[in-house]
């Protein structure tokens, strides 16, 4: 029962152009990886072909597999909104929907779906995602209010509630605390690890020390040179890879030589 | 407490990717032909009304037509042309545009280069809202103006001619105020540096680089007026002969002779009545339609000419 | 310092100015160093822009000094004095009806317009290809550039003989329904037939400023609605159409003013009669003010032409307030983004 991703021979390209080549890796389930690397090489490319966001960019497409628990999730008879429904994201800057209430924002998602969920069910819903994400004592009194009023920290909250609220099995956050001042960054990372019990996560971040406090296994992705396509360099245990990593060039980069 | 996302094995994961929702994508596929359906449906007048004009009008459209005025004509007679609502059209559009095109730009300019606080506020928000003024309202208002001036009952071009400038206006002023503020502003400093005083730079810095733009811009404006025919009616009149004379006594103009020629409707002729054509207005009508939508695209071609041989290349 | 402002395309019909930032501090200068011909032709330009206000309201003006005789007529007087009042008790009485067939026949139009004005405006931003957007956008761009005496003529002599078994259609199945009701005309000179044109004549104008609201949309809001799982059509329901909502709103506004003015397409097409009727099929039920006013003002009597004058007021202060509220709306929400 779990929820590994297994990425094989996977090409991202952009039209004619290749953005990323060759990824083999794959996710554990009921982990947080987390994607590390210079601006430019991928990761966040890479992390959007896991929902197939990817592909809705005109021209974007994708050779090779990306397999939930064996299942091809760019099989052919697999539809992409199923599974942008099964794998969530959370984004570098929270975007709940400012024309809706923090209560409406939680049931997005979940609206899509179902049209008809009782009174009684949908505040059910909410409170559930709301303290998954850390979120309800904070906003309880308040979720009639607009979504927009809230700060940085609770909005991306927010945006995670939403996310969890239609009970995906993974979680992608791209560089979700970037925008956030250190207090509410603390305050997502803590989230995270409680997550994690339930959903498998891939995180990706500029910052190694978040990598290194946050993540159980961490990639490493690297550009040749510009023009290049981005590749994974490596991919093991945080600890392994901020200590003691295999490759030349994930040692320059965690010690900062470049980067 | 968090949420413990669903158990799902394999068979019931690889169930939940395939899973289309039918409903779903159904509406999904309905509302983008609605839309497909939107675009054409708008597109259906638009052939129907160039198809008409173009092939109704093509009969009576001529040298003749375009050479001979209504001098003397009556009846379901064979005869008769534009050529007075040419002139009249010309002259009296020409006029509004030597009103318009100075106050506009100069608004322009004092909106783009001076204007900070409320005096440009309100301007700018009044701009919006001339734009909204009826037509016929501008005509009320010329005719006003000239009775409050001259007395009642004037009749000349001079007054559609003020009609026409109070809708053409507010346009000149929009359409010149982009080209302006596409101007970049290192342009105005590296003149402002060089010690040319203010004027000088708005006048042969700004004013020279977009010029272009400008002159597109008001072409398109009199392409606008120029199918103006409510305050015309009331403000111009209607006559038969040619009048250069924009100060003295009507004239006629392109759309008010075609409305003119609409108006006396089908000739009751006679059976095999000699020179006496039963639809000769209506036919007259889809004729100086004719020839005034083709004036309009003349003006819109030639504005587009101007913008792409003339306008620098490198701006906004 | 300096800045380049973003260009909206040469023609668009939404406002975007902003002025050039960083030149307050050197405007304050400028001023107080102006000497001479920089400062005559300052003068000039801001002359000009204070036209614009004097201008709009000489018209109001005018406008109330010619209409006054008319106004200020005891009701009985001015029936008497004027032809065109035969028929009712005084001047609020013969205006009525005509006010009452303005908003008929702008509302039909708005109901018409709005849906497909939306539906074009959603097929040029989100599903066709990007690149022919523009293209798209002045193709319907064209339809305002037709003159409104060749839209009375098409109307007249091309649609109405074309629709007018359809409205007898609508006249015998459904003549219950108070709009379908009364005689059908066998000419199809009717109010529906003019709101019809009316709807094609507002299209250009609620499609641009629609279109520009939608391309606005922030690209994040579109993207957290298809990660969630969204279609297509959800995603434009939940992120682009919520966000949009003002804006449509004032390009809507924007359409009734224009409606509530035409004359031409009303003049012509139009059967007209004095009646506050909601018969839109019937012929010689309703009349415009617009089209009232061109239709008698050759032949009226000077006080005749005062009480034209005054219904032309009336038109004047109804759309000023309708396309006053539109671009407040717009200002409005220029402000408040609804992007963080």
């Amino acid at each position: 029962m779990a929820q590994r991703i297994d990425v094989k021979d996977l090409n991202i390209f952009y039209s004619d152009f290749r953005a990323v080549a060759d990824i083999e890796m794959s996710v554990e389930p009921r982990s947080v990886t987390a994607f590390i690397g210079p601006s430019g090489c991928g990761k966040s490319t890479f992390l959007r072909t896991l929902n197939r966001m990817h592909e809705v960019i005109p021209g974007a497409h994708v050779q090779g597999t990306v397999a939930m628990d064996g299942v091809d999730l760019y099989a052919s008879d697999v539809d992409p909104v199923a599974v942008r429904r099964q794998v969530g994201m959370v984004f570098q800057r929270p975007n709940p929907f400012p024309t809706m209430s923090i209560a409406e924002n939680v049931l997005a998602g979940v609206r899509l779906n179902n049209k008809r969920i009782s009174k009684g069910d949908a505040q059910d819903m909410v409170e559930q995602s709301l303290r998954g994400a850390n979120l309800w004592n904070e906003v309880k009194d308040r979720l009639d209010r607009p979504g927009s009023g809230l700060s940085g920290g609770q909005q991306q909250r927010l945006c995670i509630a939403r996310a969890i609220a239609v009970k995906p099995q993974v979680l992608l956050m791209d560089e979700p605390c970037s925008a956030l001042d250190p207090i509410s960054t603390l305050a997502i990372e803590d989230l995270i690890a409680e997550l994690k019990a339930s959903y498998t996560i891939v995180i990706v971040t500029h910052n190694m020390q978040q990598a290194a406090r946050v993540s159980d296994r961490t990639a490493f992705f690297n550009l040749a040179g510009t023009g290049q396509p981005g590749r994974l360099i490596e991919i093991d245990d945080t600890a392994t890879i901020f200590s003691a990593p295999r490759e030349q060039a994930t040692e320059d980069y965690i010690s900062g030589r470049f980067g | 407490m968090t949420t413990i996302a669903p158990e799902v094995g394999n068979s019931e994961l690889r169930a939940l990717l395939k899973y289309v929702d039918k409903r779903r994508h159904r509406k999904n596929r309905i509302m983008k032909w609605l839309v497909v359906a939107a675009f054409v449906l708008a597109m259906a007048p638009l052939l129907s009304v160039s198809w008409t004009v173009i092939s109704y009008g093509i009969e009576r459209f001529n040298a003749y037509f375009l050479t001979h005025s209504m001098r003397g004509v009556y009846g379901g007679m064979d005869a008769g042309g534009v050529y007075h609502a040419i002139v009249g059209t010309i002259e009296i559009t020409l006029f509004a545009a030597l009103i318009s095109v100075p106050v506009g730009l100069l608004t322009a300019i004092y909106l783009v280069e001076y204007g900070r606080g409320r005096l440009a506020r309100w301007v700018t928000f009044f701009v919006d809202v001339m734009t909204g003024i009826p037509s016929i309202v501008a005509g009320l208002f010329a005719y006003a103006l000239f009775a409050v001036i001259l007395g009642p009952g004037v009749r000349m071009g001079a007054v559609g001619s003020v009609a026409l400038s109070v809708l053409m206006i507010p346009v000149v002023v929009r359409s010149s105020e982009e080209m302006l503020r596409l101007v970049p502003n290192e342009l105005r400093e590296a003149a402002l540096a060089l010690g040319a005083p203010r004027w000088i730079v708005v006048i042969k810095v700004v004013l020279r680089t977009a010029v272009a733009g400008i002159v597109t811009g008001v072409m398109i404006a009199v392409g606008r007026v120029i199918g103006e025919t409510a305050p015309l009616l009331i403000t111009v009149g209607v006559i038969d002969s040619i009048n250069f004379n924009l100060f003295d006594g009507r004239m006629m103009t392109l759309p008010v002779y075609v409305y003119g020629q609409f108006q006396q409707g089908l000739v009751p002729c006679t059976e095999g009545q000699a020179n006496c054509i039963a639809t000769v207005a209506y036919d007259r009508a889809w004729a100086g339609a004719l020839t005034l939508i083709l004036i309009v695209m003349l003006l819109n071609l030639v504005a587009r000419l101007v913008t792409r041989f003339f306008a620098p290349k490198n701006l906004g | 310092m300096s800045t380049i402002q973003s260009p909206p395309a040469p023609g668009s019909t939404a406002r975007s100015g902003t002025e050039p930032s960083g030149s307050r501090r050197r405007k304050r200068s400028a001023r107080a160093s102006d000497r001479g011909a920089s400062r005559v032709f300052r003068w000039l330009a801001t002359g000009a822009g204070a036209l614009i206000l004097v201008t709009l309201a000489a018209v109001a003006v005018f406008l109330v000094v010619k209409a006054w005789p008319a106004l200020s007529m005891p009701s009985d007087e001015l029936v008497k004095q004027v032809g065109l009042l035969r028929n009712s008790t005084s001047l609020l009485d013969y205006i009525g009806p005509l006010v009452f067939g303005t908003v008929l026949a702008a509302a039909l139009a708005l109901i018409f317009a709005v849906p497909v004005a939306i539906g074009i405006a959603l097929f040029i931003s989100h599903y066709a290809p990007r690149r022919l957007a523009n293209g798209l956008g002045y193709m319907i761009d064209l339809l305002a550039a037709v003159p409104s005496v060749v839209y009375g003529l098409w109307g007249a002599l091309v649609l109405s003989p074309k629709v007018q078994p359809i409205w007898a259609w609508l006249n015998e199945t459904f003549g219950w329904f108070p709009l379908f009701g009364g005689k059908v005309s066998p000419t199809a000179r009717v109010l529906l037939t003019v709101a019809i044109v009316l709807a094609v004549m507002i299209l250009p104008i609620i499609t641009a400023v629609s279109r520009e609201v939608f391309l606005q949309t922030p690209r994040l809001h579109e993207e957290a609605a298809l990660a969630l799982g969204a279609t297509r059509w959800e995603m434009i329901r939940t992120a682009v159409l919520p966000f949009g909502r003002s804006g449509v709103i004032s390009a809507a506004m924007l359409g009734l003013g224009r409606a509530l003015g035409e004359t031409m397409a009303v003049l012509m097409i139009l059967s007209p009669g004095f009646l506050y009727s909601f018969h839109i099929l019937e012929a010689g039920q309703q009349q415009s003010i617009a089209a009232n006013i061109a239709a008698q003002f050759p032949e009226a009597n000077p006080i005749g032409v005062s009480t034209l004058i005054a219904t032309g007021l009336a038109l004047f202060v109804i759309t000023l307030l309708v396309n006053m509220a539109a671009r407040a709306i717009v200002a409005r929400r220029k402000d408040f983004s609804g992007a963080n």
